[in-house]
């Protein structure tokens, strides 16, 4: 068996253990490393095609960016996640039938396609046509062909920062934080208060 | 030798994993999210195998713009949980019917 195919079935068998461990997992901290190490697989599946960029792209935005963000809210939330896991043996039998429907009739699809569509008539992958390197391929087309989409996708997580900022942002009221245009105003007149006090008593406020 | 539908299997299987986690955590909203980023990695896998096979650039650009949305997706939905956990003490989703009229 050569080298390629062997990379091929252990990534994959790496990418779908780790995909079941994610949604089967008792602990959701688990959940999230079963899916860190899925989409590290993953990317090396990416690898095996050709599509370096696309690989590291995987690695950095979602190992590096949403499965940090992921620990930071199972960690943060303080959940009974055993309570959560009920209903687990119940659901299990519905969700096994769909999920084996589904798996069926995907993969006679994809047996169809892959026999007979138009990606059958090549036999080896070449994720950067053109004899170029796989991120100047890309480089080539997404800031030409798609240059549109492209600053439409910088728009979108634009939005999404504004908004997951906004969600989250709460004032709490009676937090003491200094207010410089306050101080600055402050006089003498305003600042002090002469009070006549009658003897052997305080002052209350 | 490794062919397209090597990698399609792969991806239709991910796939049905994640519908599947949908099924059997419909209380944990963190694990539901993970499930969703799950059903996209497969999406993202068969997008870049057919740009692989048919010798065409444009599958892996489009792929790049899914995961775009996931992260946004990611960020945007574990916002409202949070805002959700604060609201309600809990994540239970199954019985999340405050909005119901």
């Amino acid at each position: 068996m050569p080298l390629q195919a062997i990379a091929f079935y252990l990534l994959a068998f790496v990418t779908i253990a780790a995909g079941l461990l994610v949604v089967s997992a008792r602990n959701p901290v688990h959940s999230v490393l079963f899916l860190i190490t899925a989409f590290f697989s993953a990317a090396g599946l990416f690898v095996l095609l050709g599509a370096e960029f696309l690989a590291m792209l995987l690695v950095v935005v979602y190992v590096g960016a949403v499965a940090v963000l992921f620990l930071f809210v199972v960690m943060m939330l303080d959940v009974d996640f055993a309570e959560l896991r009920q209903g687990f043996v119940q659901y299990l039998p519905f969700g096994g039938a769909i999920a084996l429907v589904i798996a069926t009739e995907m993969v006679m699809v994809v047996a169809a396609v892959a026999t007979n569509g138009a990606a059958s008539r090549n036999a080896l992958p070449n994720a950067s046509p053109g004899g170029v390197p796989n991120t100047e391929a890309i480089g080539r087309v997404l800031y030409t062909d798609y240059v549109f989409f492209f600053q439409l996708a910088g728009l979108v997580l634009l939005v999404a920062m504004i908004g997951a900022i906004v969600l989250t942002l709460r004032h709490k009221p009676g937090v003491k934080r200094q207010d410089i245009g306050k101080q600055v105003a402050r006089t003498p007149k305003t600042g002090m208060e002469l009070v006549q006090i009658k003897p052997g008593e305080g002052i209350s406020e | 030798m490794i062919g397209l539908s090597h990698y399609l299997v792969v991806a239709a299987i991910l796939f049905t994993i994640g519908v599947f986690g949908i099924f059997v955590n419909r209380k944990n909203v963190i694990v539901i999210l993970m499930s969703i980023e799950l059903i996209l990695l497969a999406v993202n896998i068969n997008l870049v195998a057919f740009s692989s096979f048919l010798h065409d650039v444009a599958g892996q650009i489009f792929a790049m713009f899914v995961l775009t949305v996931a992260a946004a997706e990611a960020a945007v939905g574990l916002a409202i949980l949070v805002t959700f956990f604060r609201n309600r003490g809990d994540i239970a989703v199954d019985d999340a019917s405050m909005m119901k009229g």
